[in-house]
């Protein structure tokens, strides 16, 4: 069905005029999306505090690496654990460019994107010939190996310590007082909103649809002329490019690089957090970024109220990602925000109650 | 020359464990066809029980037959109650129920124990035996995992070939529908292979335990390390498993030693790549044609 529901939409854009009108309206639908998301999350830093504010930093960082990830994962159907990994790619490239080069924010973080693409591009060529556990295995295996270079050479990337930039200064005409913790945030905020006018605009264009085609049925993806492993290697390398300009941001906010801040737990933390809110769609993203800050906050008061140990506020989080993974996958695939649907769709009626254990972990051919 | 014998003889010892957690992933893949990657969590938490057991006063022996008794119960449960549920799903939902096992393991024993390494004894002296007047990197405690790594294999190999259950296994594995029509109870049949993967993880973990400390996460590299021999070795194949994970012993065993110990994981990933790229089906693999 889902193919059925694909086809009309690639034949749809009409040659021409029309079809660049067709384009530049969805331009501009993307970028007034992003555009809004931004107006609300000033607004929103605002509000909170100088502590929400990094709070807030944090969230938008996150929400730009599982996107990321949601475009392999969620449209491409190619499992990725390395994300982690590819934070940590542009997380050292804006300190190394910012600390050593003196480069301006932007364009730091504009080159970690692209040195995060190049390393996606490496690794989505091995992925696009690879499937379910053996791509598992090696992304896993990569998200282990990349941040212990750190390690091997110290010289030149700061070693078990990483390396730090100074903290960005907010600009003048903010005014003397204005917290840096706000300004970290509205930095992390604006990559954010990049990020999202990319993919927005990715999910789209002809590209995206390819990318879902394959995800449904490489065979008859490959029939129709579409190229599979060139587009999938595609979405791996625009999904790092995500990923770097996270890290970036996270350079940015923490203002520091280091492998510690890299382990395997980001890799699959990312991959939970995506899945439990959704895969393949953009608020599902959105809820993965806000647990991903919001839990561990959460876990820490409780375990505090309760005079629990360090060890157990800490490791509740993880422990809480790891039941509702299984969770998940045996009761509800389609995560939050599929739940969310199922109920939006249910009180207006368009929905009976239908089965949904071991069904794919998207919503198929919805084009969400 | 003596370093490349101490790194040869190191990465013999290091490939052997490698070999039996690669070991425990072919027999779980031949069951259910899933790679569990829970499978470094899982012998992670037999180590920490048995550690327990010991400072609670019971000898080491004891406590490695209860690490490899628990691993078969938690083998056994964890097919049970949450595989079973995901076996007719697409692949990745079975790929993901295992990572969430693996995060909610590992964060469980972070909880219970904390995330600090701690020691955990060795069966045997770890001083290595003295050739003329030096000391190589081989000890008695090598030989003892060496060899029970092989006690193991071997073991395996004849349950699988000479037995009756060992037949039911293969025939369970290879053509479910068929072996269940002729009366094999094929359910009963996927937990028991899950039960021994996990008990030889569990042996592999206490063997191990002594020169990686055990923490939480200690494990993730030989996870991987594992999964990096069990692709070599053809997923398939259980004496791949050992020959790949011997091998890879070797290989990262020269890489830690001549290049630094940081680029090991780089090495299994080059490894596991030139594996997938070259030879799908690995060196051992009976299987003409599968797509990864």
């Amino acid at each position: 069905m889902s193919g059925v529901e694909a086809v009309p939409r690639l034949e749809a854009p009409a040659a021409g005029r029309e079809r660049r009108i067709a384009a530049l309206r969805g331009l501009g639908r993307s970028l007034a999306i992003a555009v809004i998301s931004l107006g609300l999350f000033i607004a929103l830093s605002a509000v909170v505090g100088e502590y929400r504010d990094l709070q807030l930093a944090d969230g938008a960082y996150y929400f730009a690496a599982v996107l990321g990830l949601t475009l392999v994962v969620g449209y491409g159907g190619k499992i990725s654990l390395g994300h982690g990994a590819l934070m940590a790619v542009g997380a050292y490239a804006v300190a190394l460019l910012v600390a050593d080069e003196h480069w301006p924010l932007a364009g730091a973080i504009a080159a970690a994107a692209v040195v995060a693409a190049f390393v996606g591009l490496v690794l989505g060529a091995a992925a696009s010939r690879l499937h379910g556990p053996y791509l598992a295995g090696a992304t896993l295996t990569f998200a282990v190996a990349l941040p212990q270079l750190g390690n091997r050479f110290p010289e030149t990337l700061g070693g078990e310590n990483g390396l730090t930039i100074n903290p960005p200064a907010p600009p003048g005409f903010l005014g003397a007082g204005f917290p840096p913790e706000r300004w970290y945030a509205w930095v992390a905020g604006l990559g954010a909103a990049a990020v999202l006018f990319f993919v927005l605009n990715f999910k789209r264009s002809v590209y995206g649809l390819r990318l879902r085609a394959c995800r449904d049925d490489e065979v008859a993806a490959s029939l129709c002329g579409i190229w599979v492993s060139r587009t999938q290697t595609l979405s791996f390398t625009l999904s790092a490019a995500c990923a770097g300009v996270a890290g970036g941001l996270l350079t940015v906010v923490l203002q520091l690089a280091q492998p510690g801040a890299f382990p395997l737990e980001l890799s699959l933390s990312l991959f939970a957090v995506a899945v439990i809110g959704g895969l393949g769609s953009i608020w599902g993203a959105v809820w993965g970024a806000a647990l991903l800050v919001l839990l561990p906050n959460w876990t820490h008061d409780i375990a505090n109220s309760l005079s629990l140990s360090g060890n157990v506020a800490y490791n509740m989080p993880l422990m809480i990602y790891g039941v509702l993974l299984v969770a998940a996958m045996l009761l509800w695939p389609s995560g939050i925000q599929g739940a969310l649907r199922r109920l939006f769709l249910y009180g207006r009626g368009k929905l009976s109650g239908r089965r949904v254990r071991n069904q794919p972990l998207t919503e198929q051919g919805s084009a969400s | 020359m003596t370093q490349f014998l101490n790194l040869t003889l190191n990465g013999i010892s290091n490939g052997a464990i490698y070999g039996a957690v690669a070991l425990a992933l072919v027999l779980i893949w031949r069951a259910t066809r899933i790679v569990n990657f829970a499978q470094g969590a899982m012998l992670m938490l037999t180590t920490y029980l048995s550690s327990a057991m010991i400072s609670g006063g019971s000898p080491y022996w004891v406590a490695v037959i209860g690490a490899v008794g628990c691993g078969l119960v938690i083998g056994a449960l964890v097919e049970l109650v949450l595989i079973r549920r995901v076996e007719n799903a697409p692949p990745l939902n079975a790929v993901i129920v295992t990572l969430g096992l693996l995060v909610f393991i590992e964060a469980l024993a972070g909880m219970i124990w904390s995330s600090t390494p701690r020691s955990y004894p060795a069966a045997f002296s770890i001083q290595g035996y003295k050739v003329g007047s030096t000391r190589i990197l081989f000890s008695p405690n090598d030989t003892f995992i060496v060899g029970m790594v092989a006690v193991v294999a071997l073991a395996l190999a004849l349950l699988f070939t000479r037995t009756n259950l060992g037949l039911r296994l293969r025939a369970a594995a290879f053509a479910p529908e068929v072996a269940r029509l002729l009366g094999v109870r094929v359910g009963r049949m996927f937990s028991i292979g899950w039960a021994l993967a996990a008990g030889v993880g569990a042996l592999a973990g206490v063997l191990v335990a002594p020169s990686t400390f055990l923490g939480p996460h200690t494990f993730d590299p030989i996870l991987i390390f594992a999964f990096a021999a069990a692709v070599l070795g053809g997923l398939d194949s259980p004496l791949g498993a050992i020959v790949g994970g011997l091998l890879v012993g070797l290989v990262l065993s020269y890489v830690s030693g001549y290049e630094g110990e940081a680029l090991a994981p780089l090495a299994a990933l080059g490894v596991l790549i030139i594996t997938l790229m070259a030879r799908p089906t690995g060196l051992f693999s009976a299987a003409r044609e599968r797509r990864v």
